[in-house]
């Protein structure tokens, strides 16, 4: 019976994962990447307000502007993963459910991240 | 999930009001949790009425006065009364510290006083700690050496020796791993301020031998890495210590071994 492990063997449970230092770095380099990275996208929407469809297709279909854009959505969908895995793992204490929870994580961050990609490389491929 | 309200037999009650004999010069409240294990009943806030004039100036000085003189049965922990071991940690006010610190006249108005947050209580004031103790124990709170023992001391220099400063002075009152709300969410697997700058305190003794060991068993996603600096521990520890600054320590460390 579990109550009667004692607590140091409690405390001590599965060990240490020996990792997590990892995602703790690269939520730090992506939220670093992120600065500039939203602040040229912001910067991009500020200049373009009132711009036709022609002239936004034309500015992202540049090239320099595609790499800077790739590097957008994949930086801040990287964040997003490790930022909301952690929410996960705070906040859901069922195992079965937090499993569940950090799949649907990953899918949801790979698929908003391939489908921004995507529309971005078409429009760089159009041009 | 986290539960948002509390179950039924855990709702806290009004209580009874005892109030000392005689006129009052200063009189003064305090509003106490009570449960008692044995009774079956839910746990319950009791109020004392007391003269602070013709008491001592702490929180504890009025807790023992209320204890001696209106309900002996009022349950609580205490020693050294002077800050030194720990034992009268509660939430006074809503704040832990300890009550053998907090000055009565720090406390506008009435003085309520709970247990530790988010542990399981014993009784009234007395938490149980008995998972905090193995946390502590968990991370082999001593000196760890494969050099042979010198024939005297082991030598450290006096720089070396400050780098344990605003460490060893930590006392394991439990203050702030209790106002942590990560630790609250998280206790079973993250090991919380209090044993998180224990550890420091190892991990940044130039005698210690087992750094790298030491840093491999903390490496793990909850033990360490559920703090999100929310910085209640530095705001909760009676000491003045910064726990908080003793993980992101440990965070560095972590880092500079592997970046």
């Amino acid at each position: 019976m579990s109550e009667m492990r004692t607590p140091l063997s409690r405390v001590r449970g599965l060990g240490s994962a020996k990792k997590g230092t990892e995602h703790f770095w690269l939520q730090r380099v992506t939220a670093l990447a992120n600065i500039p990275l939203t602040l040229f996208l912001v910067g991009a929407l500020v200049v373009h307000a009132g711009a036709d469809h022609a002239t936004m297709a034309a500015f992202l279909g540049n090239p320099v502007v595609g790499v800077v854009m790739l590097l957008l959505v994949l930086s801040t969908c990287w964040h997003m993963r490790l930022g909301l895995q952690v929410v996960i793992e705070d906040y859901i204490h069922g195992e079965a459910t937090k499993l569940a929870a950090l799949v649907a994580n990953n899918f949801f961050a790979l698929i908003i991240g391939v489908a921004c990609a995507l529309a971005v490389l078409k429009l760089v491929v159009s041009q | 999930m986290v539960e948002i309200a509390l179950p039924a037999n855990s709702r806290v009650k009004k209580g009874v009001t005892r109030t000392a004999e005689g006129p009052l010069k200063a009189p003064r409240t305090l509003k106490v949790y009570r449960w008692n294990p044995e009774d079956g009943e839910n746990p319950r806030v009791d109020s004392y009425v007391f003269d602070a004039d013709d008491c001592g100036p702490m929180v504890l000085d009025a807790l023992l006065k209320v204890k001696n003189e209106l309900d002996s049965t009022l349950t609580f922990r205490r020693s050294c009364r002077e800050g030194i071991c720990g034992s009268c940690a509660m939430n006074i006010d809503g704040q832990n510290t300890l009550a053998c610190t907090k000055g009565l006249d720090d406390v506008k108005g009435d003085i309520s006083i709970y247990p530790l947050p988010h542990m399981p209580v014993i009784k009234d004031l007395v938490p149980d700690l008995t998972d905090l103790y193995a946390q502590y124990a968990s991370i082999e709170p001593w000196l760890k050496t494969d050099t042979p023992q010198p024939q005297n001391e082991w030598r450290q220099s006096r720089e070396d020796r400050e780098q344990l400063d605003g460490l060893y002075e930590c006392i394991l009152c439990a203050c702030c791993s209790t106002s942590c709300p990560s630790y609250w969410w998280n206790s079973d697997k993250y090991l919380g301020p209090a044993v998180l700058l224990q550890a420091y305190r190892w991990l940044a003794d130039s005698r210690d031998e087992k750094t790298g060991d030491r840093l491999d068993d903390l490496e793990d996603p909850f033990r360490v890495y559920r703090c999100h600096t929310i910085m209640n521990c530095a705001k909760a520890c009676p000491k003045g210590l910064s726990p908080a600054k003793a993980i992101s320590e440990i965070k560095k460390m972590m880092v500079e071994r592997e970046v």
